[in-house]
């Protein structure tokens, strides 16, 4: 059993869980979207003094939050005692496609041009993770969800707001990819 | 401890984002070069799924686990907010490779350089509310 969840699971396996996830809060009396936690942080740290976007009852939201302590540690439990050996299976068109902006192929999770201690303490990747971060923080909240809200949650309910966003987000997505990125390495 | 279970789902959402390698930068830049169907087909099977359920629960009036309704609140009408705020948002998705959930969820995974991309969404979050009130909504 053990060798098998060590396995990466395919895309169907990770797609119905992230249903069941949705409709477990929904039992719950809550509603599925992970950024709403950046805005009850901001709260928590006293931002409604000064915004009062931020001037709301945070502790209401305080199961978002465990939600997302238990997300950080399903992610420690997975590196821990579920990973497997080897490197992302990514297709070797794009393989192809990063080698030409210099990132090598897989050797675990992330490439480490950009993830490594190295790459975060030069200027660039500093500026990179900052960048793409804020990028998140702002667009998410603009945006009223992200890909839990919008895509899961906002679709699964047929609202039109929600495919807008979603629209939005492959716009960007596809820019930073195509334009952007190039220009960046 | 009647948080335990929002930690208990969490902790699964941390485990199958993971499993799933949709944490990965390097999936998340196939998506967007449409170069495998892995991520097309986690999003898909979640919405198709999502779409049945949550038809189910408005068809039989279902209740949560305290026996009130489950109600679904509308998304506010608009297209300017949806559009710009989303594509600012998938700039950064493709950027760092991971959009809120994940952001959080690799840190479990010890990548610490995401903690500089959370202290951006942090201050991205902030500046919003800041701002909100001279921005097309």
């Amino acid at each position: 059993m053990l060798e098998i969840l060590k396995q990466p699971w395919p895309w169907y396996t990770s797609g119905a869980v992230i249903a069941f996830i949705m409709v477990l809060l929904l039992f719950f009396g809550k509603s599925f979207g992970f950024s709403s936690n950046l805005r009850v942080i901001c709260a928590a740290c006293g931002a409604g003094k000064t915004a009062k976007f931020f001037d709301f009852d945070w502790r209401s939201q305080t199961w978002n939050l465990l939600f997302l302590v238990g997300a950080v540690a399903g992610g420690y439990i997975s590196a821990e005692f579920l990973a497997g050996e080897e490197a992302v299976q990514i297709s070797q068109a794009t393989v192809n496609d990063l080698a030409q902006l210099g990132i090598s192929a897989p050797d675990g999770l992330q490439p480490e041009e950009i993830f490594s201690l190295e790459a975060l303490f030069s200027l660039k990747g500093f500026l990179l993770l900052l960048i793409g971060g804020f990028l998140i923080g702002f667009g998410s909240r603009y945006a009223g969800g992200c890909t839990s809200g919008h895509a899961i949650s906002g679709l699964s309910n047929l609202q039109l707001p929600s495919l807008i966003a979603v629209v939005g987000f492959f716009i960007g997505g596809l820019l930073m990819t195509h334009l952007l990125l190039p220009l960046i390495f | 401890m009647k948080g335990i279970k929002f930690i208990l789902a969490g902790i699964l959402f941390g485990i199958v984002m993971s499993k799933s390698e949709a944490i990965s930068w390097f999936r998340i830049q196939e998506m967007f070069r449409f170069q495998a169907f892995h991520m097309y087909g986690i999003i898909g099977t979640a919405v198709v799924l999502g779409v049945i359920a949550v038809a189910l629960i408005k068809k039989f009036n279902l209740r949560d686990y305290q026996g009130n309704p489950i109600v679904f609140q509308p998304k506010e009408k608009s297209v300017p907010r949806y559009l710009i705020g989303g594509t600012i948002f998938g700039l950064g998705w493709a950027l760092t490779g991971a959009c809120p959930g994940p952001l959080f969820v690799n840190l479990g995974h010890a990548y610490w350089a995401f903690l500089v991309a959370v202290g951006g969404a942090i201050a991205g979050t902030y500046f919003y509310g800041l701002i909100k009130d001279r921005l097309p909504h």
